[in-house]
């Protein structure tokens, strides 16, 4: 069985925010308008967070694409009263958005507030609405949502290895985060295959993980951006 | 003063229930009225969505669970306290303990709306039941939400068994004094009470069994409230003092809420024949003695994280102690601790109005604490980057204010058709006021002392 993880190399990433427009593509996630995205409604499954470090003129700025960590030891899975918020065989959390009764307890839970909640049904300015992923469903107002790792594209490859017998190749899946990374700073695949190149990645001892001490074993590791004075 | 004895007894606490004045319209359309509105807003909330509310992204929680929190704190005064007042037989129980557990029936049932009226899909709220459906899939006994359904329940039904027994001889006083239709309802309601010796003896019994039963049932269903709180990887949420903090709490605002019932009743019911200054004085005592323990708990909890230094605990330590939410936490302060320490502290304080006035403070204070307990913590968790400010919007003030009218028209409605104040107990008193208690005899010395 697979462990899915991914690797942010930090160091390659320029804060485009490719990602970000990829995965509202890929996963037919509603954009609120800025009003009410001022109000804290927006929904970014990953977003890329800025800290700027120094006084100015010698400001530095990092960037780090954060998404859901599909923690290991996931807070938001034991709260969950209707087992909406789980985890899969491997190692995924999953987010049942039809057993959601939208009790919000996922998104408390989460250090990360990698959770977002559906304040509204979704909708799209046409004509938008044409553009939507026939492979990923809609969620209706209520509900929590999160990142999934693109878990469709995952069972989707799955079954073409299935069907054409054979093993799933080291980056064959790719959540449309890293596929539209221009520089390549995500990495995807599967942490068991230690010879998988985000395996390796995740053993660098540039590598750490987001949290780490609040103990909720993510899968995603990032590795630290080399700077001339560190 | 003079003291009422059997027929007066009967003739002032039937009163109410036999002769209906305007006053109970207007105040039923008034308290009906207000919760109407809210009920109406609530209804547009779920057809609107829930982005009408001030909830947003990273605060998921705030004025429902804070209102969720606070009544179901308000819900500790009536059964615990009228069980405890019971077991250690103290003589001026008597007149108190129906006004109580009332508040805790109610209490507890507008409390319980609360995590319906924050649900997204308040429609489904029927799944946190542990019910064979053709999904296959039970509860999630692991997450403390479904910890509360059944604490909340448990206890809804253990209060509701424990007011209606000693309502039963009171209902069979009822049904002999009405005619026709009233008649029939309070018979069946009195369950064939004869008032033989042998259904006497059953009833103390019961009643001696759910007095014990409900007291580690109330304190767990507010250990499990906190719970809530506490097992989530939250900043101060994560911490082993909230269960008794919660409970000491849920007492404080408890006692605040019976004291303002009772002034209330006092003076529109006229019943200062029943409920004399030394009702309030004695509760004001047990009011002092939970804002002592209160101020001990606030002060671990405070001084624990502080020397903890933990960054993410600092970060929201210092946003409730002297950032944004400090004027809310300093009036926490002075309401839960200085106001009722300087009020029912000095003797000469300890009136009628002092102990209303404190238990309005403690009831502000404490739905302040629920509020700073939720709040900044939600809006200053771990990462910078997504901190964020909560502010509540009219459809959530209208619905969590609404809810105090609920509680006013449930309980003038309760008095309407139930006298407030138990008649058979206080006939049964051999003392029927405090004033003529004997002078220090052991047993009524150790239940005053210990209430």
């Amino acid at each position: 069985m697979a462990r899915w993880g991914m690797a942010a190399d930090l160091d390659r990433c320029n804060g485009c925010g490719g990602c970000v427009v990829a995965c509202h593509a890929e996963n037919n996630i509603s954009t609120v308008g800025p009003e009410q995205a001022s109000r804290g409604r927006a929904k970014h499954w990953i977003r890329v967070e800025r800290y700027w470090e120094g006084d100015f003129p010698d400001v530095k700025l990092k960037f780090r694409p954060t998404m859901c960590q599909q923690c290991g030891n996931a807070p938001c899975e034991p709260v969950c009263p209707t087992y909406a918020s789980h985890h899969t065989e491997d190692g995924l959390n999953a987010q049942v958005y039809n057993r959601c009764i939208g009790t919000r307890y996922c998104a408390n839970a989460c250090p990360y507030n990698a959770r977002f909640f559906d304040f509204f049904n979704p909708s799209w300015e046409k004509p938008l609405q044409l553009q939507l992923n026939p492979d990923v469903s809609l969620r209706e107002v209520g509900v929590m949502e999160k990142c999934t790792f693109c878990v469709q594209r995952i069972r989707g490859t799955q079954t073409t290895a299935k069907t054409e017998g054979r093993e799933i190749r080291d980056g064959e899946i790719q959540p449309a985060c890293v596929q539209a990374c221009s520089t390549r700073a995500l990495v995807f695949g599967d942490l068991e295959d230690r010879e998988s190149e985000v395996s390796r990645l995740s053993r660098s001892p540039r590598g750490s993980k987001l949290l780490e001490d609040v103990g909720t074993r993510p899968a995603v590791t990032y590795l630290a951006r080399l700077t001339e004075e560190a | 003063m003079t003291h009422p004895t059997g027929s007066q007894i009967n003739r002032d606490l039937l009163h109410p229930l036999f002769n209906t004045s305007w006053r109970f319209y207007l105040l039923v359309a008034i308290f009906g009225g207000i919760v109407l509105f809210g009920l109406a807003t609530w209804f547009t909330q779920t057809v609107n969505g829930y982005g009408v509310t001030g909830i947003r992204w990273p605060v998921y929680w705030g004025f429902y669970v804070t209102s969720f929190v606070f009544w179901i704190g308000i819900s500790h005064a009536g059964t615990l306290i009228s069980a405890i007042l019971r077991l250690v037989n103290a003589g001026w129980r008597r007149p108190v303990t129906r006004c109580a557990e009332v508040i805790t029936a109610f209490a507890l049932i507008i409390g319980a709306l609360f995590p319906i009226i924050h649900l997204g899909r308040p429609w489904l709220a029927f799944w946190m039941f542990p019910y064979p459906s053709e999904r296959l899939i039970w509860p999630n006994f692991r997450s403390p939400l479904v910890w509360d359904f059944f604490a909340i329940n448990t206890y809804l039904t253990g209060s509701l068994l424990f007011l209606y027994l000693p309502i039963i001889p009171d209902f069979a006083i009822v049904r002999d004094k009405s005619t026709g239709l009233r008649r029939k309802i309070y018979g069946a309601l009195a369950l064939g009470w004869r008032g033989t010796p042998k259904q006497w003896h059953r009833l103390e019994t019961a009643m001696q069994i759910m007095a014990i039963a409900i007291i580690p049932v109330a304190v767990s269903v507010h250990t499990i409230v906190s719970f809530d709180f506490s097992m989530a990887p939250v900043p101060t949420w994560n911490t082993t003092i909230f269960g008794p903090y919660f409970v000491a709490g849920a007492i404080f605002s408890g006692i605040a809420g019976l004291l303002i019932a009772m002034a209330v009743l006092r003076k529109f019911l006229h019943l200062e024949a029943y409920l004399h200054p030394l009702h309030f004085e004695n509760l004001g005592k047990l009011m002092l003695v939970m804002a002592l323990l209160w101020g001990y708990f606030v002060f671990n909890e405070r001084l624990v994280t502080y020397y903890g230094n933990e960054p993410a605990e600092m970060s929201v330590y210092w946003r409730t102690q002297s950032g944004t939410f400090a004027p809310l936490f300093w009036t926490m302060v002075i309401c839960n601790f200085v106001l009722p320490l300087i009020l029912m502290g000095i003797r000469r304080f300890r009136t009628i109005t002092g102990c209303v006035i404190a238990s309005i403070g403690v009831v502000i204070g404490m739905w302040l604490e629920r509020f700073l307990i939720i709040v900044p913590a939600l809006g200053h968790k771990y990462l910078p980057y997504s901190y964020g400010i909560y502010r509540p919007t009219p459809p959530e003030i209208i619905v969590a204010s609404s809810t105090f009218a609920a509680m006013a028209l449930l309980y003038v409605l309760f008095a309407k058709v139930v006298p407030i104040i138990s008649i058979w107990e206080l006939k049964a008193g051999e003392h029927p006021s405090p004033e003529l208690l004997p002078p220090a005899t052991e047993e009524h010395r150790l239940g005053d002392l210990h209430l």
